[in-house]
């Protein structure tokens, strides 16, 4: 029972937490790009503001429009539980591993490709082509990574990767866990609309996949969206943190170790929504066309990674 | 005779009866209510027989010796895994009956459904018959009406040339199939008499290793031609968009997973599995069926061959499933090869379900729109609803969503191809994280394929006059569709379930025997070591709800809905030609793959005579051409066209010539009778 509600209080934090973790990435992109930039806290107040507003909505959309901002949040808000944030989860309760995240953030990604096919928008069109496109190409080094992950646990659930990496740290320093490590953040990049394969600042139809797909939305819609969205930077962001470098996060449920597991939690996003923030001031995004090159060599990575964690058993 | 035996006489009767009393029909019409009735009593009664023998495991046997005595008689025998089998046929079988009944009004005026109605239930109870056909005079009897009477549905519309040649392409690569089995027996079969399955699975342990893999690989490519696989899926895509739609949903739904049945049959029953490159050689080509599947669909634009494609894809899927589960076994990890195997066999079942679904679901858009040519839909979500909400499950999927059953197959046979690494042999060991990269590729693109298909053909606005003016179909094609819809959320949340269920048919073969998965909770898959779990029922309750939550805290504040145009940066109105088409969706993907596909590309602009700063018309044209396919039969097509030409001499037409002929042939066979004695 406990464990149930370590989950759900958990997955709550996250839910709270996530658009903290954008408005900290925009804030220190500003710092770092010499401007002042908004409070890290603003996108509460967006938040806020979209859900007050009316929904405008195309006349030549169907009830698919309306369903797939519920379905984008709801898969995000599912997947937060499904992943270790601050305590590792227990075995029996798990109700899906690492390829359920996987292919629950599909279904989210699938239905908002069709929404933005709904409303007969070539932008919606081009973003869903392109999302699209950029996702099936991710699949393989996710399921890659997965792949060197498990070769070194045993297991695709999350408790075990974490367990036997808290058990043996030398393996975290191996070259397979290094390079898995890698590929993971390339995805990480491409599955969340980051520079260098989207960017999430702009609003040129040249340059736009996952803002072009969502271009339709506004009101309520737009924040479950965009809330949805932030969660899952959140969740991939806590995925690479804890599945590479678990040490802080909570195994027993002792309120000491809850707290070392939060703060950790938070430390670790904080260093990677930094390491976020100045690859985005450093990189130019890149041709849409050159995309799959960088997601090819992130597949090698992973390739790499799982070759070399063979031949070192 | 005991119930089971009786539901198989009540299955062979109806198909019979609906077959004869087409024919006799009055008219038109009542032929294709007589082809319904009679095929959905033999459906039933084969359901019966199915679920009598896989709930109880005492296997149907009967024989008829003075059946056709010289060639053995034959012999029927239901075991679990063929009922397994029998079941997913009489269960589509009936669906798509009752489906075609609508469906089939508007062949009245263009084709005889009298011979429609006979073809069709033939086709039922020949595949029936390949199910529980137990030696191998039955088994190549089933196997050819099978082969023969689905040609002639493949051309019920004759009258198209492309038609035409789509059944020429099926009954030549039928036939091919057909051609391996015939040597494929002679090799198992110890002596004339013993033609029996059971004497096979006796006789087969005591060949010697070369003969054990010549008929590996006659199986193979003899089942593999039937079931689709590259490179000898080239009907596919050709023989589906010909067929009419609920027959193409049995074509694809049933009759390639009955060349996944003879695989299994032979290769794990009647052989009792093999060595390791057996298992490799159906991984391997598995992996390039799945990806080069998709990747041909992503490039279709006609929705039904897109579908054909698809079962390419898919028939790969479960071929990675059955030959990790072989090599598994052949390791020593027998529990974990039960994973895969298992999840092979529940990819068969939910293919069936999603692609029958899908093919309904194309069937009624085709006869609402009368093309079948995505470019040209667009907008049916609104003017028919409930098909496009059967659609939308279906694709959902098969790309492997969850919760649904295509995500909990493919997650089983995930989990099998990671248990690869615990193979002792290194070169072995290394191809199975390359075959998760494949798989993990596929289902991906397969996603993207869907939002393609789903999108540009149901969503936004209609493209074209015809699909403007679509109605939803005939109420008795939607209800089919909709239990098929229901079967795939069922399997999918019931998973658990179902796996417990074919755990036992899996039990039953010998091979595999007394390697049933341990009882796992009710509502979890789980790998037998206990190393990865999910839950697709716990994952769509959370998800309800979580929707239901955040729809509620929304309502709270107030949802207000302001409807108006689309945004178009200040034109003054939306038309279809502004929409994104499905060429230009899979535009990316061209570029990405343009190694693979090749594509031609023409471009003709023509300018103004005064000016050629005035263009009247710019044409662009582009294809893509299957080199692969054309690299490897044109030289076929082209060899077998010579010597049919040399072939033709023989024939002069003198009828003493021919004597001669019948005289020497029958020579040589005494000859031969006489030197192999």
């Amino acid at each position: 029972m406990i464990h149930y509600v370590m989950i759900f209080v958990q997955t709550f934090v996250a839910v709270a937490l996530a658009p903290a973790l954008v408005g900290f990435i925009r804030w220190m992109k500003a710092r770092l790009q010499g401007r002042r930039g908004a409070a890290p806290w603003q996108p509460y107040l967006e938040l806020w503001k979209l859900l007050g507003k009316e929904a405008v909505v195309s006349h030549t959309a169907s009830w698919l429009f309306h369903v797939s901002p519920f379905v984008v949040f709801g898969t995000s808000v599912v997947v937060a539980s499904l992943v270790p944030l601050v305590a590792a989860p227990a075995d029996p309760l798990i109700i899906g591993d690492l390829f359920a995240v996987v292919y629950l953030l599909l279904l989210g990604t699938f239905f908002l490709a069709l929404a933005g096919l709904d409303t007969g928008s070539p932008f919606g069109g081009m973003g869903a082509s392109r999302e699209m496109t950029v996702v099936a190409l991710t699949e393989p080094t996710v399921a890659m990574s997965i792949v060197a992950l498990a070769l070194s646990a045993g297991s695709t659930n999350f408790g075990q990767i974490i367990d036997r990496t808290i058990a043996e740290p030398s393996m975290a320093l191996g070259p397979g866990h290094l390079l898995a490590f890698a590929a993971l953040f390339i995805v990480t990049l491409a599955e969340t609309g980051r520079l260098p394969v989207d960017n999430p600042a702009t609003h040129l139809e040249l340059t736009m996949i996952h803002e072009a797909m969502v271009l339709e939305y506004s009101g309520p819609y737009l924040a479950l969206l965009e809330w949805g969205a932030a969660l899952k930077l959140l969740v991939f962001l806590a995925l690479a943190a804890n599945l590479f470098i678990p040490w802080g996060i909570a195994v027993t449920l002792s309120p000491l170790a809850l707290a070392i597991g939060l703060v950790s939690f938070i430390a670790k996003l904080a260093i990677l929504a930094i390491a976020v923030a100045v690859l985005e001031t450093r990189v130019a995004k890149l041709r849409l066309f050159r995309v799959p090159e960088l997601l090819s060599a992130s597949f090698v990575l992973a390739l790499i990674a799982v070759m070399s964690t063979f031949l070192a058993r | 005779m005991n119930t089971a035996g009786a539901a198989l006489v009540l299955m062979a009767g109806g198909y019979a009866a609906g077959a004869c009393l087409a024919v006799l029909a009055p008219s038109q019409r009542a032929a294709r209510f007589f082809t319904a009735v009679g095929a959905t009593v033999g459906c039933v009664g084969g359901l019966i027989a199915a679920a009598i023998v896989l709930a109880s495991g005492q296997p149907v046997e009967a024989s008829f010796p003075n059946l056709v005595a010289a060639a053995g008689g034959m012999v029927i025998g239901l075991d679990r895994l063929g009922a397994l089998f029998l079941a997913l046929v009489a269960a589509v079988g009936f669906l798509a009956a009752v489906y075609g009944v609508s469906y089939t009004a508007e062949y009245e005026n263009r084709s005889s459904l009298r011979l429609f109605g006979l073809m069709f239930n033939g086709f039922l109870l020949g595949m029936s018959l390949v199910t529980c056909a137990a030696n191998i005079f039955t088994f190549l009897f089933a196997w050819e009406l099978m082969a023969v009477t689905s040609y002639f549905l493949v051309i019920t519309d004759s009258e198209d040339a492309d038609t035409r040649q789509a059944g020429l392409w099926y009954a030549a690569m039928t036939h091919f199939g057909l051609v391996l089995l015939l040597p494929m027996f002679l090799l198992m079969a110890p002596a004339a008499g013993a033609t029996t399955f059971a004497d096979l699975r006796a006789w087969t342990p005591t060949l010697p290793t070369a003969t054990r893999d010549a008929v590996f690989v006659l199986a193979f490519f003899a089942f593999g031609s039937k079931a689709g696989m590259v490179p000898l899926h080239v009907w596919l895509p050709r023989a589906h968009p010909a067929a009419p739609s609920h027959v193409s949903a049995l074509m694809s739904g049933v009759m390639i997973k009955l060349g996944i049945y003879g695989l299994v049959r032979v290769m794990f029953d009647l052989m009792s599995g093999g060595p390791a490159w057996w298992g490799g050689l159906l991984l391997a080509v598995g992996c390039v069926s799945a990806l080069l599947g998709v990747l041909y669909a992503l490039m279709e634009h006609d929705l039904k061959r897109l579908l054909a494609y698809h079962s390419v894809e898919n028939i790969g899927i479960i071929l990675i499933g059955l030959g990790a589960g072989s090599i598994l076994h052949g390791a020593g990890l027998r529990a974990l090869a039960t994973i895969g195997v298992a999840g092979a066999l529940f990819h068969t079942l939910n293919h069936a379900c999603f692609k029958g679904l899908l093919f309904l679901g194309a069937g009624s858009v085709v006869q609402q729109t009368h093309t079948r040519n995505m470019e040209e839909m667009g907008g049916l979500i609104k003017t028919m609803p409930q098909t496009a909400l059967c659609f939308l499950v279906g694709s959902a999927a098969i790309a492997a969503l969850p919760p649904l059953n295509g995500f909990a197959s493919e997650w089983l046979i995930f989990q099998s191809l990671l248990a690869g690494p615990y193979i002792p042999r290194l070169e072995i060991a290394v191809g199975f994280p390359i075959a998760v990269g494949m798989l993990a590729l596929t289902s991906g693109l397969a996603a993207a394929c869907f939002v393609k298909a789903f999108g540009i053909s149901f969503l936004a606005m209609p493209r074209s006059d015809h699909a403007a003016h679509a109605r939803e179909c005939h109420w008795s094609m939607r209800a089919m569709m909709m239990v098929l819809a229901g079967g795939c959320v069922v399997l999918g949340l019931a998973a658990p379930i179902v796996i417990r269920g074919l755990s036992r048919v899996i039990d039953s073969v010998p091979l595999w025997a007394g390697e049933a998965l341990p009882p796992s909770p009710r509502l979890w898959l789980m790998v037998p070591n206990g190393s990865a779990q999910v839950s697709p029922l716990l994952m769509a309750v959370l998800l309800t709800a979580i929707g239901l939550i955040a729809l509620l805290a929304i309502q709270v504040r107030g949802l207000r809905i302001r409807p108006t145009d689309t945004w178009g940066c200040g034109r003054i109105s939306q038309t279809p030609r502004m929409e994104y088409t499905a060429s230009a969706f899979a535009e990316p993907l061209r570029r990405v793959f343009a190694e693979l596909y090749r594509p031609t590309e023409d471009l003709s602009i023509s300018v103004h005579p005064e000016s050629r700063y005035f263009i009247q018309s710019i044409t662009y044209t582009s294809h893509v051409v299957p080199w692969l396919e054309k690299a490897f039969y044109d030289p076929v097509t082209r060899g077998a066209q010579a010597l049919a030409t040399q072939v033709r001499r023989m024939q002069a037409g003198s009828v003493h010539l021919y004597l001669l002929y019948v005289v020497a042939a029958l020579l040589v066979a005494l000859a031969s009778a006489w030197w192999f004695r």
